[in-house]
């Protein structure tokens, strides 16, 4: 029976390069995956590709590329990502662009297209899991993405690409396609797609299954997390899965760190619901069957509901916010006379905020008061934050902190401030047949 | 005893909804996890922080516990004013949770 290797590059946009590198070199890879698409990522590349038509994509996509790409193309490796973000047309020209420049001929990239869903979600009234619908957001809304499955993904390696770029797919879907393609999973094989999705779940966040994340000294211990190796999926051709790395490299997976994973982001673990399957991983089984070598068996899956979920991308509010330090005996006690001062001045000079929030950080800013009881910290930092409706008013927050270095209680030190525009996201859901992928490969 | 000497935790976000895994160390606690730390306990220990509900699921197979709790990211993470806007800290908090020692001597009796 047929097993194939893939290798997770990226768990998210900003992640380390070199890991990829490792496993492209030593991983004896058949593909390499990087995920880098958060919720809000492509709403703020929408963004960007309306000012410039030929930008939108990942902005790491030229360094992970040229990075990985000589090793990729000497052993035979396949890339899967959605670093195509809110415009994969241009990412895989550029990635062409990158593999000429490398002296690398040949190679096939595709693009898929068709999650972007913005000019059926404008006329629509879908409704929000915020509460509201889509039509409530007006002219508010900046992009809108459905999550695509791992057909077109498939599709396109089928046609003979060696880069896959995505805009917005199902994170698992970006592992699930390759197996579809390489073991010609029928898509209704609930079962076998609910196992594939387990591995692209396991895999998705890189090194969060390999020992990152996952450390707390005395309790648990991993070594090596400056030079964590990313995680190996060997999928076999039934579904079977084990998870593991490259030897030598940093980090460990054990029974806990895949645990841990499992559970990382799931909800009802019965129905874990992907465009192509509800993957259901609630009599899933973890055995370390050698070190950092364990295997996963039980996952299953049922019918897909025929919907697929939409990212809805919208400009929400400004917030602003502003910070400054105290130290030493009483630094509690000033730093909350300092944080009534700035309520007292934003309510006193009339600062139209719709919410406000007053924090003490190393006292109570991660928990609130009911959670958080300890000693007296030797330091303490202020933090204020509003959300206002326009950019001018959310700055007079940070404004109404600095002001605490000449106005407020004695020593307050590192007085920080800024303003934000919020695009926020919102989902929906939108009929599968309304949504026609198609594939476009260009070739270096 | 703290739940942080018998199990391990992490968290996850989607939207104003935040996951609690709730691992045991040693299969052997998994009963005690199960017997004490109820849906209606963790809603109580989190207070104010979770709005809406905390619903718990379980998955002897890997002696772990989920929990789910919705209004728990001031608004969701793409718009809340939080540090730490994700919610990720919780996982800590949860395991900051005094658990009886009889509780987990009752369960490994059975």
């Amino acid at each position: 029976m047929r097993t194939i290797r893939i290798g997770a590059g990226a768990g998210y946009s900003g992640d380390r390069i070199e890991p990829a590198v490792e496993l492209a070199e030593h991983g004896e890879l058949d593909y390499l995956v990087f995920e880098c698409l958060a919720e809000r990522t492509i709403a703020l590349a929408q963004a960007a590709k309306l000012k410039d038509p030929s930008s939108g994509y990942d902005p790491l996509l030229a360094a992970r590329m040229k990075a990985v790409l000589p090793a990729c193309r000497a052993n035979g490796v396949r890339i899967v990502t959605n670093m195509g973000a809110a415009n994969p047309v241009a990412a895989a020209e550029a990635t062409r662009t990158i593999a000429r420049q490398l002296g690398l001929q040949g190679v096939k990239v595709a693009a898929v297209t068709g999650d972007d869903v913005l000019k059926e979600t404008r006329e629509s009234a879908a409704a929000l899991d915020v509460g509201g619908t889509t039509h409530d957001l007006g002219n508010r809304i900046v992009s809108a993405n459905a999550y695509l499955g791992g057909g077109a993904i498939a599709q396109a390696l089928a046609a003979g690409a060696d880069i896959v770029i995505t805009g917005r797919a199902a994170d698992p879907s970006l592992f699930l396609g390759p197996l579809l393609h390489e073991f010609g999973w029928a898509l209704d094989d609930w079962p076998l797609l609910g196992k594939g999705i387990l591995a692209g779940h396991l895999l998705e966040c890189a090194g969060q299954i390999t020992g990152g994340y996952f450390a707390d000294p005395g309790h648990k211990d991993v070594a090596g997390l400056a030079r964590l190796g990313f995680p190996i999926g060997e999928v076999r051709e039934d579904g079977d899965l084990v998870i593991t790395k490259v030897a030598g490299s940093g980090g460990a997976v054990t029974a806990a760190t895949v645990k841990e994973q499992l559970l990382y982001e799931i909800h009802d673990p019965a129905r874990y619901y992907q465009p192509d399957v509800i993957a259901d991983f609630s009599q899933v089984r973890v055995e370390e069957i050698a070190p950092d070598r364990v295997r996963i068996t039980g996952a299953t899956g049922h019918p897909k509901t025929g919907e697929l979920k939409v990212s809805v991308g919208y400009v929400d509010s400004y917030v602003g916010e502003g910070q400054i330090s105290y130290a030493g005996p009483g630094a509690v006690a000033r730093g909350r006379l300092a944080l009534d001062i700035v309520r007292e001045r934003l309510a006193l000079v009339g600062v139209k905020l719709s919410e406000l929030r007053a924090d003490l950080i190393g006292v109570d800013a991660l928990h609130g008061d009911q959670l958080s009881a300890g000693p007296e910290p030797y330091e303490v930092r202020v933090r204020v934050a509003g959300r206002a409706e326009t950019l001018a008013e959310a700055m007079r927050v940070g404004e109404e902190v600095e002001t605490l270095y000449t106005n407020g209680p004695a020593g307050g030190g590192g007085a920080w401030k800024s303003a934000r525009e919020v695009i926020a996201v919102a989902s929906s859901f939108i009929p599968q047949a309304q949504v026609a992928p198609a594939i476009q490969i260009v070739e270096s | 005893m703290k739940l942080r000497d018998i199990a391990h935790s992490r968290t996850g976000d989607k939207g104003n909804t935040s996951n609690i895994s709730l691992i045991a160390y040693d299969p052997a606690d998994y009963d005690a996890l199960r017997n004490y730390v109820t849906a209606e306990r963790v809603k109580q220990h989190f207070g104010d922080i979770v709005t809406g509900e905390v619903t718990r699921y379980e998955l002897p197979n890997i002696a772990a516990l989920n929990f789910v709790m919705t209004g728990a990211l001031g608004g969701g993470v793409t718009r809340s004013l939080a540090l730490d806007a994700h919610g990720k800290s919780l996982s800590s908090a949860l395991l900051n949770m005094d658990v009886p020692e009889a509780v987990r001597r009752a369960a490994n009796r059975s």
